[in-house]
């Protein structure tokens, strides 16, 4: 792994599994996950819909219900197992620490508060100021993430702003007490093409200005291309792939995270040659034996519905849990996926 | 805003004459015989007849008497605003008579409004915090009681335990409230509280659903995340938003209410407008039920009008729009 220009250690996942009891039975949505986030670095998440990656976020948030949700293994915040921890020590932690911002621009502000208040009640939620201080803070905040108007606009409702204009809003709310870790669920997926890119790059200055950690969740690998360090790959609540974002880009090893790269748009590549992956993930309730995605994989062979595939380590130091020999992939990503891409 | 009020305000008074309209054509016009006679009362002469029949502008053609009939409901008559009119009974305005039950039924109203909007608001939130707990369940289960439970089944069991057996509170009948303050009260808890219980049990209801429909949403999700208090979530976001359905049926429950308490009006010997109305229909005193009708219809008309403002106050989505 490159070590150049990565800071600290903020967030440690290790090993971790969360099974919601529902009425239908044990959700396995996510298994044995583990990653590393360290400062000044941007994680990228990437999966199709219910692989586990808003849940696996939620769980470092503490916002996943312990009543009926079942959580092992550990999150280290800066060293402190945040799973441990007691409701209010994990409140303290939440908005402040760690911030997140979410999928839906459009349902995640109050739709009865003025824009303002919203903001300086997350100033006020940990920090004891006076209320026009609270209310100052928030409007350089919307000025920070480039509202126009900022004062005025701070007395409007969400209704009255964009959805861009509002995932900017999450985006000030989210930095209101300089977090240490930003976690931006699929934070531009709701968002027209045009102003997915100015919040990505929002998104990238604040990363460096405010000196955090950023782990960037989205369907799209495409999404992380231009300002991913890492890259993780979930499929079915399970690590598929994870390593360097250089090299999942320049030598993918799992033919999940190869299915991903053909069904992704990119300039160079004409319409006609974009691939999606056939048929659709598993069940959580009954995943299938061995790798969850041998059902979907074209290239499965004998030992893929047996034992699950443990995650083997490259030279390079980047993980993949896929059975198929290295000669092998490497043989597929130079002839195939690779040259397709044109990245090899 | 302003225009949003104006045209509600058009829009409650282009109502409130279409009820007039249908409210006499009922009354006067559909119901067999000559209103004249049931005036009159035993065995007139003709020349009595065709006074009254002058007087009650029965003579003239039905959009003049109708254009009459509209004038004093709207302008009022020598016995004040709005005119309805003489009672069938003896020679008593219709006014006198409604203004002489009112209060009775205001006072009913607005005390068991109040006991079932604080109480069942609040049931309702205790529930959906508690969801799936032990008093989230009794208060479901009381909640149902509430809402299958007869009125006059409540009214009479209450009356006897806690009047006659236990001598807690005032038994039927009304005591105005500058007559004895203490009597008043002691003789108006118990209908309160009869009255109130059904709607406190929809009110506990519906908040629980709302709340736990809202606790659902994103932007609940977004105040936890922001590290604010449980309470807060709870209260200040949550309840916020389920609130504004529950503040825009109130003001419709209570006008129902101001000639639909009958029952509770009744079995509490409290004589008040829906009383009057029952009574009358009995005695086919057509102008008094004709005038605690309208002044139903017209309490309802207005609390819609005042349901608009409040939703429009309470949802900035609408206040803007
Ligand atoms: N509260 C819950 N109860 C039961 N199952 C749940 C709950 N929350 C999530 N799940 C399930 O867990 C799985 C993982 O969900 P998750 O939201 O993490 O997926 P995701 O990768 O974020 O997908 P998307 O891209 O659609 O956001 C899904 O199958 C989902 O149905
Ligand atoms: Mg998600």
């Amino acid at each position: 792994m490159s070590e150049a220009g990565s800071g600290a250690t903020l967030l440690e996942v290790r090993d971790l599994s969360v099974r919601f009891r529902t009425r239908d039975g044990v959700v396995q949505a996510v298994s044995n996950l583990s990653y590393t986030l360290r400062r000044g670095e941007t994680l990228g998440i990437v999966g199709e819909s219910g692989s586990g990656k808003s849940v696996s976020n939620l769980a470092t948030m503490g916002l996943l219900n312990r009543s009926y949700t079942d959580i092992t293994g550990e999150i280290l915040f800066e060293g402190t197992d945040v799973l441990k921890l007691r409701q209010e020590q994990m409140r303290r932690i939440r908005g402040k620490d760690i911030a997140m911002i979410f999928q839906d621009p459009f349902a995640s502000l109050h739709p009865m508060y003025r824009v303002g208040k919203q903001l300086a009640e997350a100033v006020l939620a940990h920090e004891d100021v006076s209320r026009d201080a609270a209310w100052n803070r928030a409007v350089e905040l919307l000025e920070a993430v480039g509202i126009p108007n900022a004062r005025a606009r701070a007395r409007d409702y969400p209704h009255q702003f964009s959805g861009g204009m509002r995932q900017r809003v999450m985006i000030a709310m989210a930095l209101v007490h300089n977090p240490d870790v930003l976690i931006a669920d699929e934070p531009t997926t709701a968002l027209d093409v045009t102003v997915q890119a100015q919040i990505l790059e929002l998104i990238d200055r604040v990363k460096r200005e405010f000196d955090c950690g950023v782990i960037l969740i989205t369907h799209d690998l495409g999404v992380v291309a231009e300002t991913a360090s890492h890259v993780l790959v979930m499929y079915a609540g399970r690590p598929m792939e994870y390593g360097p974002a250089q090299e999942i880009f320049t030598g993918a090893q799992h033919p999940y995270t190869w299915g991903l790269l053909e069904s992704m748009p990119t300039v160079e590549k004409r319409l006609e040659i974009l691939v999606p992956i056939e048929g659709s993930p598993p069940s959580l309730l009954h995943p299938p034996s061995g790798c969850p995605f041998h059902p979907r994989c074209k290239y499965r062979f004998e030992p893929c519905d047996g034992e699950r595939p443990p995650l083997f380590r490259l030279p390079d130091g980047h993980l993949d849990a896929c059975y198929l020999p290295p000669e092998r992939k490497r043989e597929l990503w130079t002839k195939r996926i690779g040259a397709e891409l044109g990245v090899t | 805003m302003l225009i949003y009020i104006a045209r509600r305000l058009v829009w409650t008074l282009v109502v409130i004459f279409v009820v007039v309209l249908i409210t006499f054509v009922v009354f006067f016009k559909l119901p067999a015989g000559d209103p004249a006679l049931r005036f009159a009362g035993r065995s007139p002469t003709t020349a009595e007849l065709a006074l009254i029949r002058h007087r009650l502008h029965l003579d003239k053609p039905f959009y003049t008497e109708f254009g009459y009939f509209v004038k004093n409901f709207f302008t009022g008559d020598s016995n004040g605003w709005p005119g309805l009119g003489y009672s069938y009974e003896g020679d008593i305005p219709v006014l006198q008579e409604i203004e002489q039950r009112a209060p009775r039924t205001l006072f009913l109203i607005a005390g068991a409004g109040i006991i079932w909007l604080i109480f069942g608001v609040a049931i309702g939130v205790t529930s959906a915090v508690k969801r799936r707990s032990i008093v989230d369940r009794v208060a479901m289960g009381f909640a149902l009681f509430g809402i299958s439970a007869p009125v006059f089944w409540l009214g009479l069991m209450s009356l006897f335990i806690f009047w006659k057996e236990l001598h807690w509170t005032g038994g039927s009948g009304y005591v105005p409230l500058t007559q004895n303050p203490a009597a008043f009260f002691s003789h108006l808890i118990l209908p309160w509280i009869v009255l109130a219980l059904l709607f406190m049990a929809v009110y506990a209801r519906l908040t629980r659903g709302n709340l736990l429909e809202t606790l659902g949403e994103d932007y609940i999700r977004t105040a936890r995340a922001k590290g604010l208090s449980e309470r807060a979530v709870i209260f200040r976001h949550g309840l916020r938003a389920s609130l504004t359905p529950i503040a825009t049926i109130f003001p419709l429950d209570l006008a129902q209410l101001v000639g639909g308490a009958v029952i509770t009006e009744t079995v509490f010997n409290l004589q008040g407008l829906g009383w009057l109305a029952v009574n009358s229909v009995f005695t086919q005193d057509l102008p008094t039920v004709l005038g605690v009708v309208l002044l139903g219809a017209v309490c309802v008309a207005l609390a819609n009008l005042v349901a608009d403002i409040l939703y429009a106050f309470l949802d900035p989505r609408v206040r803007y729009a």
